[in-house]
């Protein structure tokens, strides 16, 4: 030991000595492998894909002509997990039946003319505006697009929004 | 002889577990009330009837809730089983939870004593999450519908909260992911974790030299009391605790059957749907709150404050004794009437005043800050009355104030259990 201490304090060049360099480069080593099991662990908990692809063309789903569906109605779709409004005005809008407080499913009441949601009633009018709270924003919505008279709906992609506005409405070429 | 030399070693090993000797005076059934003995008791039951579970349950959404049917039908007394391990984990919640109150009101959490409290916590919320997470697996719309909303309220959460919902559902919303992630977590990961910790919670005890002395207010701290041998004295009272324990648990399972409903559909939630029993209280504070305040800023203000307690008071001086002395307890019961009068007001009075015709959605302000506010002053000045009007010390005013938040607590979650019914409206609904 002493001889060690020694030769380190000779050698000027080298600060630190072949031990402690080796040990540092161990304890490098096993911070490295330590690191990738995290990232393993991380890569292995996340949210496991779906089993089967669903491409592109499964998700639009083809809700039917426009005019099966009279002015101030709602119809379900429950495949696609959407609700479908018809507006008073004509336009259309697709929404989520998740409800946006705790993830409920919100049924229609179509004799109060109203989403009611049984867990913690909160109430959305055919817009998806909230009318009763807890739920903090309005139903969330999917794109809408009508070629030839004939209404799609793409639930591939689920758009946030606060509030309704009449952007989010898609009216048929022709009223 | 030779019979002789078993007992020794049978009384060894159980002297590895347990003291040689104990005070005598804290074999007072009134310290401990034989909670979290009975705690254990349960832990073991729960894994023995666990373990034959597993050998009946699939944990596939295809296959869950019929694996269970098959169970309560065609397995030899596969009904009570499912009922012992039901109600067993119910009654561990709820001994866990009245132990912990136990600990706070005996001042057993003294700076010998205070790295427990922490385990203790550690533990309390490992119980828990045991129970969640074995909540989901019959599959049934109470389970599915229960574990939706749960998960959800980590939506509220800001940057994190979506991510670790994602992770624990193992997608957007319960499906085969989560099932197979909450089987996994109920049956090896918790039940592990509790193994381990538990001897550390018990090793504790033994550092501190046994359980905190029971002393009425008027007593001195410094006599502890003879010894006395663990075999018998303590042992015999332990396995009588359990058997008694053992007994009830099993007439309980005997005539009341475990809660199954039909099986999961994501398309119908029931109504009302609710959270499990032990979140309603949770559930309730976000009937009135908004999420940001109910779920996030109470909750950790809550956990922090738990968790600092021992490291803020020292019951040193009354440890032992209940409710630290009789101003103690004077000061707990009135905060007690306080909390409930206060806390059934504010659910009426924001249930037909203020909720009556909301015009919108729940405001970070009016249904956040200022009812947060509201009762941060109502607390503060609670504090600063109790304080003055029985020149009372910090202990016993620390006490009021955890018996006004725990009752609070309990009062929320009877409401939410019994006093909601369909569209969570107000009534009775036991």
């Amino acid at each position: 030991m002493g001889n060690k201490k020694s030769q380190e304090a000779t050698d000027s060049g080298a600060p630190i000595s072949r031990r402690v360099l080796l040990n540092r480069i161990w304890a490098l080593a096993g911070g490295l492998a330590f690191a990738e099991l995290i990232i393993l662990l991380i890569a292995f908990f996340r949210p496991r894909r779906p089993r089967s692809d669903i491409s592109a063309q499964d998700a639009v789903i083809i809700a039917g002509a426009v005019d099966r569906f009279e002015p101030g109605t709602v119809s379900a779709f429950v495949q696609g997990k959407f609700y479908l409004a018809r507006l008073e005005d004509g336009g259309f809008l697709a929404m989520s039946r998740t409800c946006t407080h705790l993830s409920c499913t919100v049924p229609w009441v179509a004799g109060e003319d109203r989403f009611i949601c049984p867990c913690h009633a909160s109430e959305f009018d055919i817009r998806g505006d909230v009318i009763n709270p807890p739920a903090p924003r309005a139903l969330d919505l999917y794109a809408v697009s009508i070629e030839n008279n004939v209404l799609k709906v793409d639930t591939g992609k689920l758009t946030r929004r606060s509030e309704f506005s009449t952007d989010q409405v898609t009216y048929p070429k022709s009223t | 002889m030779e019979e002789k030399d078993q007992r020794k070693y049978f009384r060894n090993l159980l002297l590895h577990f347990r003291p040689s000797t104990v005070p005598e005076r804290t074999l007072r059934l009134s310290l401990t009330w034989g909670l979290g003995g009975m705690a254990v008791v349960l832990v073991f039951l729960l894994i023995a009837t666990g373990l034959l579970l597993k050998f009946i349950y699939e944990p596939v959404p295809g296959s869950a809730y019929d694996s269970i049917l098959y169970l309560q039908s065609r397995v030899p007394f596969g009904q009570l089983l499912r009922n012992l391990h039901r109600w067993s984990g119910n009654a561990l919640i709820l001994l866990t939870f009245l132990h912990f109150l136990r600990v706070f009101y005996t001042g057993a959490f003294d700076p010998a004593r205070r790295f427990n409290w922490t385990i203790g916590l550690i533990l309390f919320a490992a119980v828990v999450f045991s129970n969640f997470t074995g909540y989901l697996l019959p599959w049934d719309q109470i389970a599915y519908w229960a574990i939706t909303i749960s998960t959800s309220m980590l939506d509220y959460l800001p940057v994190v909260g979506v991510g670790i919902k994602r992770l624990i559902l193992g997608g957007t919303e319960p499906g085969t992911a989560t099932l197979m992630n909450f089987y996994a977590i109920h049956t090896a990961i918790l039940p592990a974790l509790l193994l381990f910790i538990l001897p550390f919670h018990f090793w504790r005890i033994r550092k501190a030299n046994g359980l905190v002395i029971p002393r009425s207010p008027s007593e001195d701290t410094g006599y502890p009391g003879p010894q006395v041998d663990a075999m018998p004295h303590l042992i015999v009272r332990e396995v009588t605790t359990a058997l008694i324990l053992l007994a009830v648990i099993l007439l309980i399972s005997m005539f009341y059957n475990a809660p199954l409903a039909d099986q999961a559909n994501p398309g119908l939630s029931p109504n009302p749907t609710k959270a499990p029993w032990y979140f309603m209280g949770i559930q309730e504070l976000l009937m009135h709150f908004h999420p940001v305040f109910s779920l996030l800023v109470l909750p950790s203000m809550l956990m922090v404050g738990l968790f600092a307690l021992p490291y803020i008071d020292d019951p040193t001086e009354t440890a032992g004794t209940w409710f630290r002395s009789r101003k103690g307890r004077k000061m707990a019961l009135i905060a007690m009437g306080v909390s409930i009068i206060g806390t059934v007001a504010g659910v009426l009075l924001d249930e037909f005043q203020f909720g009556l015709n909301p015009s919108g959605p729940p405001d970070m302000i009016t249904n956040g800050l200022w009812p947060f506010a509201i009762i941060l002053a109502f607390c503060a000045g609670f504090y600063l009355l109790m304080k003055k009007l029985f020149s009372a010390t910090g202990s016993e005013v620390i006490q009021a104030i955890f018996t006004l938040l725990a009752t609070a607590f309990v009062v929320l979650t009877v409401i939410g259990i019994w006093f909601r019914g369909a569209g969570m409206q107000l009534m009775w609904a036991g």
